[in-house]
């Protein structure tokens, strides 16, 4: 909410600001409140009026998504988070000097160490679409943590759903 | 004596947590003491008071209730003690001998029989007084029922506390009452699985150092660990061999397939022992080395099976209910503990080996990590109390269900020792 608030003033100076400096009074940049970029600092403009502007990545965001969920008693990359996957290989397929670890979790249900293999039938899953997508085995590495490492602390339904899932952590 | 033995061995004597049926009635009363200070260095009755009463099969009478406090057997009044309503006493003394030497002496009496059933002198230091007070009581509770006693055994587990954002993963280990409690492993990353040797003396685990899995031994007195296994991919869920020189372990390799292997700790040579492509692992040797339990989702859902220790093909062991997983075998080698899905409840149950009898023995809704004391007429386990972890322990005929004392934090995995050696 704060957050809103600060975007909103910040426009606003910038707006103010542009009052002052220059005759030719621009509209505002689009504004997607959804976005949620920095409205601040899309200034830029030429002399004669304004250029293309482009919208910034959401640094609170990442560039791309780094979980994947899963279906409970499943290991299944799910159609809507096929593309994230594919997003990652390309990411990776161009930069093979990065490498991923990929962290395979499963909920609190049944014995802890065969949650761990749960948890790394999910990492294999995301780590067999990733070398399909043509990523080198020697870029990825796989480690499972069962249901050592919740990402929600708990024992409802939804916490379940919150910790079954690979995260994709860049380690270089 | 004999009916004696026949009448505390009986079912009906013992109690659960609710106290539906009665325990014996006994008395130990407060031990005598000469020494230089005023006070002995551990109030031994009170220790032996509690081991019999955390048992539920005894009901130890209150001090105030008691006619007469003899400490040595020939001022024991059989009269006085039947007129109260116990069926035994014990009374004793401890004797300081030295600057930090002393005698310790107990006699358990049969009231109604009017005999001495067991009298015992041993030596103890300050360092040692608990436990040689934990002893008197294992030879009491052998007397009185005919099963060996835990008292003197101890328990590992695992403690997770958060600190912030963060956790802290502790590997400790306390007696089997939650007293004297020692860590002896922490780190921010998990630690699971930990696993006694058969001398008791060292303890084997998982630990997650630098995000991968890798299996450690560490000697419990010294704190001294070596690393056994670290192999790409998991290494996991490791257990001793009886004789203690091979651990049976889950390998996953960079392909992620769980497989069950043996690895001789000194030679750190595996041999593979599974090779199916669904999850193979939870491992545990039987008690005579011949067979490996594992768990296994081969026909779907996990599954207990085993298969020889020298390899070969795997033969199914659990067939009720879609979820039997990390099988435990009693130290007599007669009965299977399990987790096991009980109407959508994850909870521990014995399967007795011979007629494939599945008991179900607690209550929660996810408990876990069932593990069987040395005389495998107990076990402890996990289970929830709100969002953490805390231990039970439960009679193998479920009769008798204790919380254990326990710590702060989020406590899962105990371990219970093998039977100390003196």
């Amino acid at each position: 909410m704060s957050y809103t608030k600060f975007v909103a003033i910040g426009l606003l100076a910038v707006f103010l600001a542009g009052c002052q400096g220059s005759p030719s009074v621009p509209d505002p940049e689009p504004t997607d409140t959804t976005y949620g970029d920095s409205g601040a600092s899309t200034g830029g403009m030429g002399e004669g009026g304004m250029g293309d502007g482009e919208y910034l990545d959401d640094p609170s965001a990442g560039e791309l998504g780094m979980v994947i969920y899963f279906d409970f008693d499943s290991s299944e990359v799910r159609p809507q988070d096929q593309e994230l996957v594919s997003r990652h290989a390309v990411q990776l397929g161009d930069k093979t000097h990065v490498s991923v670890r990929l962290e395979g979790h499963a909920d609190e249900r049944g014995s802890r160490e065969y949650n761990i293999g749960l948890g790394e039938r999910r990492a294999q899953a995301v780590r067999q679409m990733l070398m399909i997508q043509g990523v080198s085995a020697s870029q990825i590495s796989t480690v499972s943590f069962g249901e050592e490492r919740p990402a929600s602390f708990g024992s409802s339904e939804a916490d379940y759903a919150q910790n079954r899932r690979v995260e994709i952590k860049y380690t270089n | 004596m004999l009916a004696l033995l026949g009448a505390y061995a009986n079912a009906e004597l013992v109690i659960d947590v609710q106290g539906v049926a009665q325990p014996t009635p006994v008395a130990i009363v407060p031990f005598g003491w000469e020494g230089n200070a005023p006070d002995m260095p551990l109030d031994v009755a009170e220790v032996i008071n509690n081991d019999l009463r955390r048992s539920g099969r005894f009901a130890p009478i209150s001090e105030d209730d008691m006619l007469q406090k003899p400490t040595s057997g020939e001022d024991v009044d059989f009269d006085d003690w039947g007129y109260v309503g116990v069926e035994a006493v014990v009374v004793g003394s401890v004797a300081q001998t030295g600057e930090n030497a002393y005698t310790l002496q107990f006699q358990l009496f049969d009231v109604f029989g009017r005999r001495q059933l067991v009298g015992y002198r041993m030596p103890a230091s300050r360092g040692t007084m608990r436990a040689a007070a934990h002893r008197a009581a294992d030879m009491i509770y052998e007397k009185l029922t005919g099963i060996k006693g835990v008292f003197g055994t101890k328990v590992a587990y695992v403690t997770a506390t958060r600190q912030g954002e963060a956790r802290l993963y502790s590997l400790k280990v306390s007696d089997q009452d939650g007293e004297n409690e020692h860590t002896i492993m922490e780190s921010s990353d998990p630690i699971m699985s930990p696993a006694w040797s058969p001398d008791s003396r060292q303890l084997a685990y998982v630990s997650f150092e630098e995000n991968k899995s890798s299996i450690f031994v560490q000697t419990v007195r010294t704190g001294n660990r070596f690393k056994v296994s670290s192999k790409p991919g998991i290494n996991g869920a490791p257990a001793f061999s009886p004789d203690g020189r091979q651990l049976v372990v889950t390998l996953g390799g960079v392909d992620g397939n769980l497989d069950i292997y043996t690895l001789d700790i000194t030679s750190r040579q595996t041999r593979r022992l599974t090779t199916h492509r669904a999850i193979d692992t939870e491992g545990t040797w039987s008690p005579d080395g011949r067979h490996i339990y594992f768990t296994s989702d081969r026909a779907g859902g996990p599954q207990v099976y085993r298969v020889s220790a020298n390899g070969g093909t795997p033969e199914r062991i659990t067939f009720e209910g879609s979820y039997n997983a990390r099988p435990r075998l009693s130290p007599d080698g007669t009965r299977l503990a399990v987790v096991h899905n009980d109407r959508g409840n994850f909870r521990i149950a014995v399967m007795n080996l011979a007629d494939k009898n599945l008991l179900v023995l607690s209550t929660g809704r996810q408990d876990e990590s069932p593990s069987f004391a040395p005389n495998s007429d107990i076990l402890i386990y996990a289970t929830r109390q709100g969002r953490d972890g805390v231990l039970e322990t439960v009679s193998a005929d479920g009769l008798i269900r204790q919380k254990m004392a326990s710590g702060r934090g989020d406590v899962r995995e105990p371990v219970w020792s093998p039977f100390p050696r003196f």
